[in-house]
């Protein structure tokens, strides 16, 4: 008997601003495109909103927040001296100054925000203040829902743009349960996709290999669909690396903010000062202290009182339950025992550092009517939660006003072409390898020669190209792989999101000559940082070729358009 | 790192298959199943979502897990997490949303 032919049915939806991704930035976007607009909102959701994006699990304070005495530009000056220098002035200072409008939405939305006597916020250290975060994501979800302008479409994957002219026209999108191809169009779109996990090995590869601190289901899928779309994207090289406590892979802020504890090494001896105390440099130290024999590192515990105990154990309850459940199982809780940190492997993350789309100072991508906001938005770090609120504020507020201008026609003829292909995975009888395996590869090669935790995060122009040579032949093997299902095709096009992004940093990586961020972007060939590196380092996809250009750094005050 | 589903104590309600963010469980012949415990990312919204606490969170032996178990009891706005040690031993530690975060 001849097996049967796998087919996808198409279903063709249209509306007039197109969010893709219900993760933080994405519902907020949402909400104030309500307040701003009439037209119809529809968010694509690989998941669930209810707890889908950065958010699922709780966040342990807000750590964007210009506190009494403070300035936005005191807010850009931090972000600016973390990234020594590789930010965008523009994007920083206009998302500072939305930073605790956000705040307040969330509070009446139904955020737990901890206040004083007087009713002000209490703060933690110059930029946060102190919240429940448990339920962030299902307060967000809950007002979304509320919206009758809003339709959430959940569990479909979308992995293509519909680009014509340069100009945004929708998307293309897959069930992840249904054997559906949707062809969405739209007068204008917002990239929400959030960062990409998952390129480099992690630090537990076996079983535990999505025990990470991103979420592994954040594939970089905007970033690549920006990419093949050939819109300009800027900074990948600044990776970002997370200090994390060991295994649980959970937040070290809390306990070095929140009870003071010092990074020390096996002797005791306090290091952080050592390398300095940017965040590159904090993990810089703790893998210089490994290498020169001094580690394990710890943060340093030992000492803070019983009820300090008991209460990091309930507040990391409400943003990393597994690192409770370490110190309940072992009995080995913070009090008794200092914590033990690592390294996590590296991310693209435009949240925590620069990288991402290049966007004007209304967050407009290079592709017109194509906006940027959140974790794939690119010169904007340390965005933390309320910075990705605030650019998806500023994104919906710059969609709102485009939206007026344009009509989202397009040629309905060509998504024909990615039926077949979609088709060709899922009726593909037999491949030399699984997804899994290609992926695992994939991690293997960036770990080796693109500067992993295997290589203590450094790299060299004769690693990067073997990296090079070696992704452009998975990308090869990843054309020909067999989906058994719905969700198998996902994995498919995941994988060969993470391979697109791969090359991107890849070059990015080797475009910087010069080591500006220690572990972050670690060049063996070139140790120190140069004045002359005091620019963006800027790609774009031109006739299947991947072009690096620079850019003058821009400042605020600055309003920068493409 | 992942979860555990009590087959046993299921109720079928499909809750858990909704909200993982992963879209990582199904409902197998009317009882939750996780068929890939290694792509589970240990959020515990599963976990919270259980309507009969059938699901429970471990730490995986490759990353030093010790066989513990963690599940949570949600009462209005309390949070009653409780950890289940090999030995049968128990602790529990109530969380209140209305509470914030003293670090």
């Amino acid at each position: 008997m001849e097996p049967q032919i796998k087919t996808l049915r198409t279903e063709f939806i249209e509306t007039d601003f197109l969010i893709i991704g219900g993760g933080t930035a994405g519902c907020y976007a949402a909400l104030i495109f309500c307040e701003q607009a009439d037209g119809r909102v529809l968010i694509a959701e690989k998941a669930n909103i209810q707890r889908s994006g950065c958010l699922a699990a709780g966040v342990n304070a807000i750590n964007a927040y210009i506190v009494p005495g403070k300035t936005p530009q005191d807010y850009v000056d931090y972000a600016r001296t973390d990234a020594d220098g590789i930010v965008r002035g523009d994007l920083l200072l206009t998302m500072a100054e939305g930073l605790n409008r956000t705040v307040e939405k969330m509070e009446s939305l139904g955020l737990t925000i901890l206040k004083d006597e007087q009713g002000r916020y209490v703060t933690r250290g110059s930029r946060n203040i102190k919240i429940n975060g448990e339920n962030i994501k299902p307060i967000l979800a809950e007002a979304v829902k509320e919206k009758p302008q809003i339709t959430v479409l959940e569990r479909i994957n979308v992995f293509e743009y519909i680009v014509e002219d340069n100009r945004i026209k929708g998307a293309y999108a897959i069930g992840v349960d249904a054997p559906v191809l949707y062809v969405i169009s739209a007068k204008a779109v917002l990239c929400a996709t959030g960062g990409a996990a998952g390129l480099y090995k992690p630090n537990h590869p076996g079983f535990s290999r999505h025990k990470m601190w991103y979420p592994p289901f954040n594939t970089g899928a905007g970033y690549a669909m920006g990419i093949r779309a050939g819109a300009e994207m800027t900074t990948f090289e600044m990776r970002f690396i997370a200090l994390r406590c060991k295994d649980t892979i959970a937040p070290t802020g809390t306990l070095a903010q929140g009870v003071g504890a010092k990074q020390i090494n096996a002797s005791g001896e306090v290091y952080e000062q050592k390398y300095g105390l940017t965040t590159s440099q904090r993990v810089h130290g703790t893998v210089m202290e490994n290498q020169e024999g001094r580690g394990p590192c710890y943060l340093r515990t030992i000492g803070i009182t019983p009820e300090q105990d008991e209460d990091l154990q309930k507040a990391y309850l409400n943003m990393a339950p597994s690192q409770t459940l370490r110190w309940l199982e072992s009995g080995k809780t913070p009090g008794i025992q200092n914590v033990e940190i690592e390294g996590t492997e590296p991310y693209i993350v435009g949240g925590h550092t620069a990288s991402g789309y290049w966007v004007d100072t209304n967050r407009e991508t290079t592709v017109k009517g194509l906006f940027a906001a959140g974790d794939v938005a690119g010169g904007c770090p340390q965005k933390y939660v309320t910075g990705a609120f605030a650019e998806g504020e500023i994104a919906a507020r710059s969609a709102a006003k485009y939206m007026n201008s344009t009509a989202g026609t397009f040629d309905r003829a060509r998504y024909e072409e990615q039926k077949r292909w979609l088709e060709g995975f899922l009726n593909c009888p037999q491949a030399s390898f699984t997804t899994d395996e290609v992926e695992e590869a994939m991690q293997a090669v960036m770990d080796e020669y693109a500067g992993g935790i295997g290589s203590h995060y450094r790299f060299s122009e004769k690693s990067l190209n073997i990296a090079a040579e070696k992704i452009r032949e998975l990308e090869q093997q990843a054309q020909t792989l067999s989906a058994g299902g719905m969700q198998e095709l996902v994995y498919i096009l995941e994988l060969q999101e993470r391979l697109t992004l791969c090359k991107s940093v890849i070059a990015h990586l080797a475009a910087r000559e010069e080591t500006r961020w220690h572990s972050f972007a670690e060049n063996v060939d070139y140790p120190d940082s140069s004045p002359k590196w005091n620019r963006y380092v800027n790609s774009r996809l031109e006739g299947g070729r991947l072009s690096i250009l620079f850019r003058p750094l821009v400042q605020e005050g600055e309003t920068y358009e493409h | 790192m992942s979860i555990e589903i009590k087959t046993k104590q299921c109720i079928g309600c499909g809750r858990c298959c909704k909200v993982c963010p992963g879209s990582l469980i199904c409902l197998n012949g009317g009882i939750a199943e996780i068929p890939h415990p290694e792509r589970c990312w240990a959020c515990v919204s599963c976990v919270k979502e259980c309507p009969v606490q059938a699901i429970h969170m471990y730490l995986g032996e490759d990353m030093g897990g010790l066989g513990g178990r963690l599940h949570v009891l949600r009462e209005g706005t309390l949070l009653h997490w409780t950890v289940r040690k090999p030995d049968g031993s128990i602790r529990t530690l109530t969380v209140d949303s209305r509470d914030s975060n003293k670090y």
